[in-house]
């Protein structure tokens, strides 16, 4: 068994330590290009939301490359993504490629289920032990989120720009190179400590963003146009809503993002009083947390044909209105260009700027 | 006289303003892209190095458009702006009050929301091109009416025939078929100009309070029905300035005379730069699996910039501004947030 799954950003980093603590014979799917963009709209259906798309042509490249059976993850929910699994398999078999599949339904399903589905894929492996990894790579991996939330938030304030975009790639290296879950501790301790260690000038007052939206675009840098790095390069101190293990683990304790599910609850509550599937609900949560938080500006991004991110969008108008901050919202779909999001992104830091000098001079 | 110079390079047109020391438009150059944006700067400033009546300096340069980077490497710009903000500065130019900019151009439209002169919220196509200029040209095409006429017909209808305007390719089946049934040509024109209108309140103007003044702008404001298409569904007065068609261009132009307001000397590369030999090419990087595709601007064999990778490892940090008129320093191209 080559076992192989679609890429969303760091996912691949964590799924790889897992199952090479488990033995499992892990492939390594080609990362997201434009062919694998190509090749998921050539055989998925034309208003299936992006996404999917892509999930789709990350397996054909998977399976292209030597991999043998899929693992994709299912859910429950209004959102499509539940039934993503059951329409990949589809699609991939009309195409007439072979393959075993795996759905890997989510803890909430049944965690006899869900165990006994990873049990399939490590046979060697002990119920404890499986729980024992799944906990211990979960913790590495909370740990490179939060250096990530870090670094988004503080390379604005550098005496020398670069030097936290520097220090983040030096700590995520610590803590990527550990096996043991003992070593993680001190391996935080460092990673954290040189991230500390960076002249950085705490007067400055930087525009703040947060950005919000649906998870997969949020996660996965080929389609984030690389927004992050560009709006620190242009000193803007960045805060975002979805972080992977937030995402994996929506009930663990303390949220890399900040906020808890009940904290989103509440703080959407004026606007949305249940779960609209996806990101729906957290987009706004998270909306109205950066809006009291006094940040400059939000940037949403979702899917075209995306039920839930797009009823947030028509809600966000409200909340820009109440609170008097801009929301700048963008439907991303294949055909999104790189340049007409930048272009966006720069007229939205410019009503950002003229809007604070607005104020310094009343 | 001291003057300055607007560039605004979009996908359809290419737009060239000079305007003087008070910001008053000297002489303004409207022409068609035409897929070649070098070629179109390049033939835009001869020709405004042409017109313009007495001999100007200009003291500064800068550049919009979805081509703002390349002609701004051209002309020399000391600012690169994107065309939102450039467009709001164009229309607060002509009119300080103005609280909606409905912008309709070549292949994208806007709507920028202003509250005392700044710009508060904005919305720019994404998914969709229906109802931009480059689908009015095809249609007027089809129907054998130049597009300068287009707007005069839509004029003379009484009542828009209905025409679905969610999708252009729908909206062009849905016009022949009214003109199959007998419907008046100028009737199926207003009808298509109504359709547009409500296709992008819908899709741009979605939860967005349009206050007046509302100024109407881009290339599409020429059409006179698209405006009076504007101004029955939204029940309020639209103005059309009179430079409607390179307001961006003027945007860019005064955002390039704040910028060199300090005394700094302008990177402008002379109208001579019309006559120089401009080459770009690309090539696929291959240092990782993005393996993107990066293009380069050479002047005469020496590189000018380089840009296109996701890392940024091939872009230079200073555009080595080759200096045209000899003593001009050739200092860095600023590209501003």
């Amino acid at each position: 068994m080559r076992l192989a799954t679609p890429h969303m950003g760091s996912l691949y980093d964590l799924l790889a330590d897992l199952f090479s603590r488990m033995g499992v014979d892990y492939h390594d799917t080609p990362r997201t290009t434009e062919r694998t963009v190509n090749l998921g709209v050539k055989y998925s259906p034309e208003f299936a939301c992006l996404p999917l798309k892509i999930t789709v042509g990350n397996f054909v490249e998977a399976l292209e490359t030597g991999a043998d059976t899929l693992l994709m993850i299912g859910g429950i929910g209004p959102c499509r993504f539940g039934y993503y699994a059951e329409i990949q398999k589809r699609v991939l078999k009309e195409a007439g490629y072979g393959f075993d599949f795996i759905t890997l339904e989510p803890p909430k399903v049944g965690w006899i289920n869900f165990i006994s589905t990873i049990k399939q894929m490590a046979p060697g492996c002990s119920v404890y032990s499986i729980y024992r990894h799944i906990r211990d790579c979960f913790r590495k991996a909370q740990v490179l989120d939060m250096l990530e939330k870090k670094w988004l938030e503080l390379a604005a304030y550098d005496e020398t720009p670069g030097d936290t975009t520097k220090a983040y790639a030096a700590a995520q290296e610590i803590v990527k190179r550990v096996t043991r879950p003992e070593e993680l501790a001190d391996a935080q301790h460092d990673a954290f400590s040189i991230m500390d260690g960076v002249r950085r000038d705490h007067d400055r007052k930087p525009l703040r963003i947060g950005i919000i939206g649906e998870f997969y675009l949020l996660l996965e840098p080929f389609f984030k146009f690389d927004i992050e790095p560009w709006l620190i390069k242009r000193g803007v101190s960045v805060d975002r809503g979805v972080y992977l293990t937030d995402w994996i683990g929506p009930t663990t304790k303390n949220p890399v993002a900040g906020m808890s599910a009940g904290e989103i609850e509440i703080a959407a509550d004026p606007y949305l009083k249940h779960t609209v599937g996806g990101d729906g609900l957290a987009s706004i949560g998270h909306a109205v947390h950066y809006a009291k938080e006094g940040f400059d500006g939000i940037v949403h991004l979702l899917p075209f044909t995306c039920m839930p991110d797009t009823i947030a969008k028509a809600l966000l108008v409200n909340v820009s209105e109440d609170y008097g901050i801009p929301v700048l919202s963008m439907i991303v779909d294949e055909q999104t260009g790189k340049a007409g999001v930048h272009t966006r992104l720069e007229a939205f830091l410019d009503l950002m700027a003229n809007r604070r000098r607005s104020w310094t001079r009343t | 006289m001291d003057a300055y110079l607007g560039v605004d390079v979009g996908s359809v047109s290419t737009n060239l303003v000079v305007i003087d020391e008070d910001e008053r438009v000297v002489c303004s150059l409207y022409r068609r892209t035409k897929g070649q944006p070098i070629k179109a700067v390049q033939d835009g400033l001869r020709e405004l190095g042409g017109i313009l009546d007495e001999p100007v300096e200009i003291k500064g340069a800068g550049t919009t458009g979805s081509a703002r980077t390349l002609s701004g490497v051209i002309c020399g710009a000391d600012i690169v702006k994107n065309e939102i903000t450039a467009h709001a500065i164009g229309a607060v130019h002509y009119d300080p009050e103005v609280k909606t900019i409905l912008e309709i151009g070549g292949q994208d439209s806007k709507i920028i929301l202003l509250r005392d002169g700044i710009v508060v919220d904005f919305a720019m196509n994404t998914v969709c091109a229906a109802g931009t200029g480059s689908f009015l040209d095809h249609q007027a095409a089809r129907l054998g009416i130049p597009i300068e006429e287009f707007g005069d017909y839509a004029l003379e209808s009484s009542k828009g025939a209905q025409i679905a305007g969610r999708c252009t390719v729908f909206a062009e089946s849905d016009m022949i078929h009214k003109q199959q049934v007998g419907y008046l040509v100028e009737d199926i024109i207003y009808g298509l100009c109504q359709a547009l209108v409500r296709n992008y309140l819908n899709n741009l103007a979605k939860g967005k309070r349009i206050e007046t003044p509302i100024v109407f702008q881009g290339g599409v404001a020429a059409n006179a029905g698209i405006r009076r298409a504007f101004e029955e569904s939204l029940e309020k007065e639209v103005r059309v300035p009179e430079h409607y068609g390179v307001m961006g261009a003027i945007g860019a132009a005064v955002l390039a005379k704040e910028t060199v307001d300090d005394g700094r000397p302008t990177n402008f590369s002379g109208f001579e730069v019309a006559d120089r030999d401009f080459k770009t090419s690309s090539f696929h990087c291959g240092g990782c699996s993005n393996n993107c595709e990066v293009i380069k601007i050479e002047l005469e064999g020496d590189l000018l910039a380089r840009w296109g990778g996701r890392c940024g490892k091939w872009e230079l940090e200073e555009h080595p501004t080759v200096s045209l008129r000899g003593a001009t320093p050739a200092s860095a191209t600023k590209q501003t947030m």
